[in-house]
């Protein structure tokens, strides 16, 4: 604990269980870009998955939207420091897209629209933890927030949750992407406290 | 900045900004100064341990002494009252930074900048024009401004007097109601303001660097409207408050 602010109370928000240490709860739904948005069409869209053997997995929009389909109903957590709860999502799941894909790979990189990057451990993505989300609320996902499709990986920091994602290229080594040079954590769990590089 | 760290900072100067807003002046123990555009996160402690802390652009230039944020008091807000209403000469306040690497302007750059602001968005875009003067760049620039009205312009003597040291291009375009005696056009900045804005840059061999900070509406608008204009998406920094 910190030195006492004299006079300070608060409004006690972060009594709830599910608010992580630092965050504060929000009912609006901010936007965290780092420049203008992309307007893409979902019919130009698609994505692809690229193993360190160079082997390439491609889906159009049709493809992917031929796949099996999950409701996600989840609490995310923004490294600015908002949290925002009971947030509804419709996507696929990432294990759908990784099945059968032969890796040794630890690491995964992002690429979103624009060339913006974000990695994280290969771990984090697989094991019902993470989707390909195209819906929000039960309407097609805004741009400013990612649409046409965007990665949801809530529990780690929303960062890691790319916008407008294109690919995943995986690695064997860990590499740094564009937020991650740019200071935030190579590893970003919000209940650690993973916001900046040297946090541990 | 490996082992960045909270630390007790003091605030050492406060000034009004508007009825709803001013700017603290911080000591920040071992400060080095920071990056043009750069944050820090404010922390306060009540008295059984709770803790809130909230991120706030730095308005100082990257080399003073004092650190400089601006405040403005939110409806509802948790940490800005206490900033706005509760802070005096002497209060200490934990900070942790400074923060962000990308919505920042380097004194090395010497591609001409474009900057707007919408709002309490002028904070960063301050400490541009402040670092940008300190270092006697020669790198072009300006710094479009929209605010509803008068009462509500941040940083108005600093802005004039900037204006004329850095030989900045300053326009502030009021959205409600403007000064006695305004000549110029009152209401919310289009698409076709924004370009006829943008093409005011002077000619240059590298692309110009923009600079968007503002509510998140407002940043959107304008950022489509430089790209629609012509302007490479990838040199466009943004930086949005505020929900969608």
């Amino acid at each position: 604990m910190g030195i006492v602010t004299p006079g300070f109370v608060g409004k006690r928000r972060d009594a709830d269980p599910r608010l992580p240490p630092g965050q504060y709860e929000t009912k609006d739904f901010p936007v965290l870009s780092v420049g203008p948005t992309p307007n893409i069409h979902a019919g130009e869209w698609q994505f692809s998955i690229t193993t360190e053997h160079g082997e390439t997995r491609r889906w159009s929009w049709e493809e992917f939207r031929a796949l099996p389909v999950e409701d996600v109903h989840t609490d995310i957590h923004c490294v600015t420091r908002w949290s925002k709860f009971g947030t509804l999502w419709r996507g696929v799941s990432l294990d759908t897209l990784f099945e059968g894909l032969q890796t040794d790979a630890g690491y995964v990189m992002e690429h979103a629209y624009g060339g913006y990057t974000t990695n994280v451990p290969l771990a984090e993505l697989r094991g019902g933890k993470a989707w390909l989300v195209f819906e929000y609320d039960g309407e097609p996902l805004d741009p400013e927030h990612g649409g046409p499709v965007r990665l949801l990986v809530p529990h780690l920091y929303f960062w890691k949750s790319a916008k407008w994602v294109t690919g995943l290229t995986l690695h064997t080594t860990e590499e740094l992407g564009f937020w991650e040079v740019n200071g935030y954590h190579a590893h970003g769990d919000p209940w650690k406290e993973q916001r900046y590089y040297y946090d541990s | 900045m490996a082992g960045v760290k909270w630390v007790v900072a003091e605030v050492v100067g406060i000034r009004d900004e508007t009825a709803t807003a001013r700017t603290l002046l911080l000591r920040i123990p071992r400060w080095t100064g920071h990056l043009a555009g750069q944050h820090i996160d404010v922390r306060l402690t009540a008295a059984d341990g709770y803790q809130a802390a909230r991120s706030y652009s730095l308005s100082s230039a990257g080399d003073d002494e004092f650190a400089a944020i601006s405040v403005e008091r939110m409806p509802d807000g948790e940490v800005s009252p206490y900033l706005v209403d509760g802070v005096v000469v002497g209060t200490q306040l934990e900070v942790l930074g400074p923060l962000g690497g990308w919505f920042v302007w380097r004194p090395t750059q010497a591609e001409p900048i474009r900057m707007i602001g919408g709002g309490s968005g002028i904070a960063p875009l301050v400490s541009i024009l402040r670092t940008h003067l300190h270092s006697g760049s020669d790198a072009p620039v300006q710094l479009l401004y929209s605010v509803r009205s008068p009462e509500f312009v941040y940083f108005k003597d600093e802005l004039a007097e900037l204006t004329a040291a850095a030989r900045a291009d300053v326009s502030i375009r009021y959205t409600r109601s403007a000064p006695e005696g305004w000549s110029g056009p009152v209401g919310r900045l289009s698409a076709a303001d924004v370009q006829a804005w943008a093409a005011r840059t002077p000619a240059s061999s590298l692309p110009a660097s923009s600079y968007i900070c503002g509510p998140t509406r407002f940043v959107e608008l304008m950022a489509d409207a430089l790209v629609a204009g012509g302007t490479d998406p990838l040199t466009v920094r943004t930086e949005r408050f505020g929900g969608a």
